[in-house]
């Protein structure tokens, strides 16, 4: 199942201003692994999502996902095979109604109505947003338009999730839906967040971002456990990660 | 621009009450599309001086309202707010047009105010079927049965998608009065100065999120080509609904029973 992979080599892009937001950045992500980028702001995470999904291309350097180098020719397969789910659902859920929404991904991808219909029943109930779905997607909570926007990048089958923010801007019960949700995904996942909870909870490994390069790449337990170097780039232990305010307990995090 | 709750459109309340649920939101969005519109082309392609061949017409808004459970208040308050127009365009026909052209009780009535009264009617009747049109159907549906009926995709679309996010940007520019509100000291509106500044702001912002939002179409393999599932087949109550009121009109527009029944009731 070597298709589900994804391999960035070495990766420099610049914006137009001449900044450079990845500065040889290179990684690689197993068949369903879940790995997450942190990084303060401005270290290139969301630069980098957008080089995975074929937005942006990298003025140098190798992006091959699955057994396909991403590139102009390959950029359909690209989109069949990695879905994204953007940070702001507003942006993602563009159609009147939700189930129009979820529908768009596959009647694009050329499914016969019939198969569509039922596609979208099923990645609907499996976030478990069925019921909303002739509702106009202004009419949502913040956590339900983040699980449909979930169940519209589902719709297209993709092997490989790319997720941007997901819990930003959800109350603590909508974040915990989300968290449950992804959880149960067998996806290889990729997740760009601020949340470093939400990262101990979902993903095992970790790679750090800092000014468009990779500082540091590995399990997420002994990586968030390393105030020196999350300090440095920006980011602090979190709250799951630190001893106890009162016994000085540590949660040993490095054996776990 | 603050509470929103009273502006022209009061687009909210609209949106609120078209995602209702009664006899009339059920019946499919083609259905009262067709018979709305026959209804606004028979009630404009009456005689200038008609007045009393119109007033069956109030049978259908008043029908629909009563099983609607829209409120009447509702379709009145907006009439009064556009009435202005209606009135401006009608006013000088009183004094233009002198001539008499009946007689109730014996005072003589002349042409330009039967025309400025049936101005009126049209207009309270066509203004307030569309009305009742856009609070019974959901804006999804009613853009979906235009699709049907072969208004054209690119306009469809973009009606679509203004709906969309007419209702995010009237959010964005509340945050963004908000937020200069906070820092005058006055209760004034914005100068012209800041109101350009806060217009530009929402126009970046705009276009930002334009962009956003190709991106995510891109990413679901958007080609140009706006698809949408077909609706359902119209079922035999919409049929029932649609053919009633047309054949309805279709016997006001053209036996014109009320022109019967007056001269029924004269005697003549």
């Amino acid at each position: 199942m070597s298709h589900h992979r994804v391999v960035v080599e070495a990766v420099r892009f610049a914006y137009p201003d001449g900044t450079w937001a990845l500065d040889g950045v290179s990684f690689e992500l197993g068949h369903g692994e879940s790995v997450a980028v942190i990084g303060a702001n401005g270290a290139g995470k969301s630069t980098l999502l957008l080089h995975l999904n074929g937005i942006l291309t990298a003025d140098s350097g190798r992006i091959v996902v699955g057994d396909l180098p991403v590139a102009h020719g390959t950029l359909t397969h690209l989109r069949r095979t990695v879905g994204t789910v953007f940070q702001d659902p507003d942006d993602q859920l563009f159609m009147p109604t939700v189930f129009d929404d979820v529908a768009f991904g596959p009647l694009n991808l050329g499914m016969p109505e019939a198969d569509c219909r039922a596609r979208v029943r099923d990645c609907l109930e499996r976030v478990g947003a069925w019921h909303l779905r002739d509702r106009p997607p202004h009419r949502l909570s913040g956590g339900e338009k983040r699980r449909v926007a979930v169940a519209a990048v589902l719709a297209m089958s993709p092997d490989i999730l790319l997720l941007d923010e997901p819990s930003t801007g959800l109350d603590p019960r909508g974040r915990r839906q989300v968290i449950e949700l992804l959880r149960g995904f067998a996806h290889t996942k990729l997740v760009v967040t601020h949340d470093l909870d939400l990262v101990l909870e979902l993903c095992p490994r970790t790679i750090v971002l800092h000014e468009g390069r990779v500082a540091a790449d590995g399990p997420s337990r002994t990586l968030l456990g390393d105030a020196a170097l999350l300090e440095r780039c920006g980011l602090e232990v979190p709250v799951a990660a630190r001893p106890c305010p009162r016994c000085g307990f540590a949660p040993g995090l490095a054996e776990g | 621009m603050n509470g929103g709750g009273h502006s022209l459109l009061d687009l909210g309340t609209l949106d609120r009450l078209g995602q209702g649920d009664s006899a009339i939101h059920r019946i499919d969005a083609r259905a009262k599309l067709a018979v709305t519109l026959a209804f606004v082309l028979c009630v404009v392609s009456f005689d200038k001086h008609a007045v009393g061949d119109l007033l069956p017409f109030a049978t259908f808004p008043i029908v629909l309202l009563a099983v609607s459970g829209v409120p009447v208040r509702f379709v009145l308050r907006r009439l009064a707010i556009v009435a202005p127009f209606a009135v401006l365009v009608g006013v000088f026909n009183p004094l233009l047009d002198r001539e008499v052209v009946a007689s109730v009780a014996g005072i003589g009535i002349s042409g330009g105010w039967l025309s400025f009264v049936s101005i009126l009617v049209r207009f309270a009747l066509t203004i307030g079927a569309l009305l009742i049109l856009v609070a019974t159907t959901p804006v999804p549906a009613l853009g979906r049965a235009a699709l049907r009926m072969g208004a054209p995709r690119v306009f469809v679309t973009q009606l679509l998608s203004l709906y969309r996010y007419l209702f995010l940007l009237a959010e964005e520019s509340r945050r963004t009065l908000t937020a200069y509100r906070l820092r005058v000291p006055h209760d004034r509106p914005p100068s012209w100065r800041a109101f350009a500044a806060i217009l530009g702001q929402l126009l970046l912002r705009a276009v930002a999120r334009a962009r956003r939002i190709h991106e995510a179409m891109l990413c679901r393999g958007f080609d140009g080509e706006w698809r949408l599932i077909a609706t359902p087949r119209m079922s035999g109550r919409d049929w029932l609904f649609a053919v009633g009121w047309l054949g309805f009109f279709a016997v006001l527009r053209l036996v014109f029973p009320a022109h019967a029944l007056g001269l029924l009731l004269v005697g003549g």
